[in-house]
């Protein structure tokens, strides 16, 4: 269920690269902890990030997380269609309800990010830990 | 004890039932070093509480008792019979917070038309479930600004805003980095443009205008909202006497990005200060930084219009040390009453509530001008309320006055010592004509 | 049920006088209907405001009648849910009920038409009773000041760490940290953040109550108070009080106190003798004002003698010869934090309800106690207990056994209202995942207490039998479950004319 094509942070955010180009959103685990997502603010096309640095919020009726980038960037382009209609994040995290592109500054960030088993490892280890 | 339901042999049952051969066993974690009875006199009867309070109560001079015309952001308005019976059912007045909505749909709908009264009357888009009272009320609409206008540290407020919520802006900031600025007002008693201007500068993230300001005087809220445009900020219209919105040109017309203040004159008793009803509106696009409780419309599992809470995320039990604001509470019931009382008015109704208390004011103010060695220091347009200089001590003459069964106003030497002289004076659609013409006739021997 | 008994059902539902649907106030106006009357106005009728400062006129017209307008509420009132019904086991909530006495006394014309900026010669009433009221929570407390001038429990804890910054900044430091549990109510970390601190989350222990290795390596001289909820929120008293107390103040610290458990010990302890140096305390929850939909609250704050100086403005003072007044002349004073003295017609109650006990008031506290651990007894076979120790005024039970049929505690919740009562707390602690946190109270009996007892096994059983029946709850309300999700999606927060 978690992709092998992406890599994941501790906070539940993934990103797949494609040439100099990283696609983020947030993990299946995630959107499903956070139920029914009802509100997105996500940051301008142009912004520039640090690796681990907030870029945005994700709602739900009951809770509220912040995202984090796992890769160090300037922003590309934002999915509208998401902020319109939150609810693809459910539906489609790894597809669809991908939330910002980032041109990546370096690649170095990449490698310190989990595989998909070793994310599935964390997410098990988290839940037994709660 | 008449109320605690258990009998004897019931809690016997109950601590066999636990498997503990005393209530006390069950303190077993409370150190005994902690414990003590506290030295209280023995309980009373419902006979006895009625007489010790009752007997509180009648030292005080009240409303209904006196000629009464104090103001200063609390004011002797007629509350509708209903509005008050109202509260007494148990089903608003015993219920709680409307956090599960299938039990909570009067409480929910009856905040949903409060929200639509108040976006009514201030002429704006969004309103919340009301705040506690009109200055922690202004205090959140400066956050809320700061957090639209991020990374600016600067707050202008008109000296003209009343001088408790100033010190309460003030208690908050001090420790957010955040700074108060003070526009004086002119030689006419009210902000003067050019020094609000002067204060206005790049850092500036919000501009507040009380009108009535705290002297009573009518400001023009286009010329805060300008300032505030000028620089990006958001500009804040406070008010303190709700009444006057019925007949003076509303905030969202005069440009406020948001209005906030208190709301006890629609429907509220004055209950010696408190509880209040403090109210918050603003503009669609900020919608989502409003602090406070807000019900949303929805519809059921069966497709029928339905309400709940809604944008709970922004609150502190889920934001914790995030939240936008340290609000917990709104003011439920006061908001009920204040539903009832303005539904009950209709605009028609609130009209003439304030057209009738303007009316009065005009007529005892002429009437106090007409005193020798009384000045009305304002020559500028009064909603109820107006400023009057008396020829020698205010707070002593007010204090003969009290003697004499008339509340005669609010000395300004309250709030800054070195204005002896001067009382701000109330009017509402309460005092008779009679009521005031022996207060002007009780100025006239008092100083004579 | 036939289903043509189903159809004649329906169709007495359309004819019923009291629609399912309720419309709005505003959907009920017509043209020439009239609610109010004002006397004959007897003095010239002028407007002396220029033109341009005038209202042009309001939108949407409200035209109703009182008949409208009493049948219009008492329906939208039939809708809740309230004490006077049935039990409110909401833990941290403390919902018991309110006594008529109160609100009757806080409705004398002498407390409810008077206005705090009216002669002091003429207040002596309402300063006498301000100041009695202090003197009542002080003795209950065991702190010798106490400020009733915050708006509810949240106010008054920022007010209380507002001081505690003021006395440290006096003595040289303000320091820069807040020390809280993991349990704590959201309402501790979030006014801390406003009285200017960062805030240190201290893991709770085994036993869900604060670890003292844990507060003695994060107690340094950068932190300014420890908040610490007494019981906490899991209802456990924290037994090694007087360990914590003295930890805190060894490094030069204050014990804040969250008083909204009082319930649990009113009467019984006294948080001075604790080491408590600052406490808030809600009227709504411990002394019976009435909740009334989310407010009026109001949220007194005891403290000790070093933080006197630091109260809020004004305070109620009594001279020499037994008169009453309102000190302003309080240079050191934290400022103050609303208008005027605070929620006044909450005093006037909180001290009926006082008075109706008096030294016996600690029975307030071991009934609660003991109906709290009377619903433990019963229901810890079904249901799943995180922490074990022993339980105060409220038990906090989680939704793990019925999670193993895909049950979640908010189904539990909604399922319980069909059996007549109201949802315990679900959202909180958040320590416990699927928290069922249940407060009974002191004015519950034991048919009340058996009753729900009786419905949450049923439920438990349900969760195994028919967990369809528990998802699809509620079924007897009078609206089904409510689309939330829509509702913050496509936000209707106003009628449009």
């Amino acid at each position: 269920m978690n992709p092998d094509d992406v890599k994941y942070t501790s906070s539940h955010e993934w990103v797949r690269v494609d040439g100099e180009v990283g696609t983020i959103g947030i993990t299946d685990h995630a959107q499903k902890q956070l139920g029914e997502i009802v509100y997105l603010e996500l940051p301008e096309v142009g912004h520039v990030y640090n690796a681990n640095e907030e870029f945005g919020t994700v709602e739900s009726v009951k809770a509220v997380s912040e995202l984090f980038t796992p890769v160090a960037g300037e922003v590309v382009e934002v999915n509208k269609g998401a902020v319109g209609e939150p609810g693809i994040i459910n539906d489609d995290p790894f597809g669809d309800g991908w939330l910002v592109k980032l041109k990546l500054s370096s690649d170095e960030d990449v490698a310190s990010l989990m595989s998909a088993e070793d994310y599935e490892k964390y997410v098990k280890e988290e839940e037994h830990g709660a | 004890m008449k109320f605690l339901p258990g009998s004897d042999s019931e809690r016997r049952e109950m601590l066999a039932a636990i498997g503990v051969p005393s209530i006390d066993a069950l303190f077993a974690s409370v150190p005994q070093a902690v414990r003590q009875e506290p030295d209280l006199p023995a309980p009373l009867s419902e006979i006895e509480i009625r007489r010790f309070l009752g007997g509180l109560a009648s030292r005080n001079a009240n409303a209904r008792e006196t000629a009464f015309f104090l103001g200063g952001g609390l004011y002797h308005h007629y509350t509708s019979a209903i509005a008050d019976q109202m509260l007494y059912r148990a089903e608003w007045l015993t219920a709680y917070t409307p956090y599960q909505p299938e039990v909570s749909q009067g409480t929910l709908q009856s905040i949903f038309e409060f929200q639509t009264h108040i976006c009514l009357l201030t002429g704006l888009e969004v309103a919340n479930a009301s705040l506690y009272e009109g200055a922690s009320a202004l205090v959140e609409a400066l956050l809320m600004a700061e957090r639209l206008v991020k990374g600016r540290r600067r707050a202008v407020l008109s000296a003209g805003i009343h001088p408790e919520y100033r010190e309460t802006v003030r208690s908050y900031f001090v420790n957010l980095g955040l700074e108060v600025v003070e526009a004086p007002l002119s030689a006419g008693g009210t902000t003067d443009p050019e020094a609000l201007a002067a204060a206005v500068d790049e850092t500036t993230f919000a501009v507040a205008v009380q009108s009535p300001n705290f002297f009573g005087l009518v400001e023009d809220w286009a010329a805060g909202s300008a300032a505030a445009k000028r620089v990006g900020a958001m500009s804040i219209a406070v008010v303190a006497e709700a009444v006057s919105m019925a007949l003076l040109s509303p905030p969202g017309k005069g440009g406020a990005d948001i209005a906030c203040g208190e709301a006890q004159s629609l429907g509220v008793p004055m209950h010696n200060g408190g509880p209040l009803l403090g109210f918050m509106a603003c503009r669609t696009e900020h919608q989502r930084q409003i602090p406070g409780r807000l019900v949303g419309q929805t519809q059921d599992a069966e497709g029928r219009r339905a309400f709940c809470l809604t944008l709970s995320t922004r609150e502190q039990h889920i934001r914790r040390e995030k939240a936008t604001s340290n609000i917990c509470t709104n003011q439920g019931l006061m908001a009920l009453a204040s539903n009832v009382h303005m539904s009950l008015l209709g605009r028609a109704g609130l009209r003439e509530v304030a057209a009738q208390s303007h009316a009065k004011a005009e007529y005892l103010k002429k009437a106090i001008g007409a005193v020798p060695g009384f000045r009305l220091p304002y020559g500028g347009p009064t909603f109820n309320e107006f400023v009057v200089e008396a020829p020698g001590d205010a707070a002593a003459l007010l204090s003969r006055l009290a003697r004499r069964k008339i509340l005669g106003g609010i000395p300004l030497s309250r709030f800054d010592p070195s204005d002896a002289r001067r009382f701000v004076v109330a009017v509402t659609e309460m005092n008779t004509r009679e009521e005031m013409d022996l207060f002007a006739g009780a100025l006239r021997e008092t100083e004579s | 049920m036939s289903a043509e008994l189903q159809e004649k059902d329906a169709a007495v539902d359309r004819l019923r006088p009291e629609p399912r649907v309720n419309p709005l106030v505003f959907e009920r106006s017509g043209e020439g209907k009239v609610g109010y009357s004002l006397p004959p106005l007897d003095v010239p009728d002028v407007c002396a405001i220029p033109e341009a400062l005038r209202r042009a006129e309001i939108e949407g017209e409200t035209r109703v009648t009182e008949v409208e307008i009493a049948r219009h509420f008492t329906r939208l009132s039939r809708l809740n849910f309230s004490i006077d019904q049935n039990m409110y086991p909401l833990g941290s909530c403390t919902m018991k009920h309110n006594p008529r006495i109160n609100e009757e006394m806080a409705r004398l014309p002498g407390f409810a038409a008077t206005h705090p900026l009216a002669p002091e010669e003429v207040s002596q009433g309402s300063l006498e009773l301000a100041w009695t009221l202090e003197r009542v929570l002080s003795e209950l407390t065991g702190l010798p000041r106490v400020t009733l001038q915050p708006s509810a429990g949240a106010q008054g804890e920022l007010a209380g760490i507002l001081m505690v910054r003021r006395a440290l900044e006096k003595s040289g430091n303000p320091r820069k940290t807040v020390l809280i549990p993991d349990s704590a109510h959201g309402t501790n970390p979030a006014s801390a953040h406003f009285a200017g601190y960062k805030v240190r989350e201290l893991k709770s222990s085994a036993r869900g109550t604060l670890d003292l290795a844990v507060l003695e390596s994060a107690m340094t001289e950068d932190v300014a108070a420890l908040m610490l909820t007494v019981p906490n929120t899991l209802g456990v008293f924290e037994d090694q009080i007087l360990e914590i107390s003295r930890i805190v103040h060894a490094r030069g610290g204050y014990l804040y106190c969250d008083g909204a458990n009082f319930n649990a010990f009113v009467g019984v302890a006294k948080p001075g003798l604790m080491g408590v140096d600052v406490m808030h305390m809600n009227l709504h929850k411990t002394f019976s004002t009435p909740h009334g939909g989310g407010g009026p609250g109001s949220g007194p704050v005891a403290v000790c003698e070093k933080l006197v100086p630091h109260l809020p403005r004004p305070t109620v003072e009594r001279r020499d010869d037994g008169t009453f007044y309102l000190d302003y002349d309080r240079p050191e004073s934290i400022g103050r934090l609303r208008t005027f003295l605070g929620n006044y017609g909450m005093f006037v109650r909180a001290l009926a309800y006082i008075s109706s006990y008096g030294n016996r008031i600690g029975e307030v506290a071991r009934s609660a106690v003991l109906n709290a651990n009377y619903i433990r007894a019963g229901l810890s076979d079904v249901y799943h207990l995180k922490y074990d120790a022993p339980s105060m005024h409220e038990v906090v039970f989680s939704d793990k056994k019925q999670q193993e049929h895909g049950v979640s505690n908010m189904d539990v919740a909604k399922r319980l209202m069909d059996y007549g009562f109201h949802p315990p707390t679900v959202s909180f602690p958040l320590i416990v995942h699927g928290a069922l946190m249940i407060e009974p109270t002191e004015t519950e009996g034991k048919p009340g207490l058996d009753a729900f007892i009786q419905a949450m096994r049923e439920i438990a059983r349900e969760c195994v039998e028919s967990p369809d029946v528990v998802l699809n709850a509620p079924h007897t309300t009078p609206v089904r479950r409510v689309d939330e999700v829509g509702a913050a999606r496509n936000l209707i927060l106003r009628w449009k004319p």
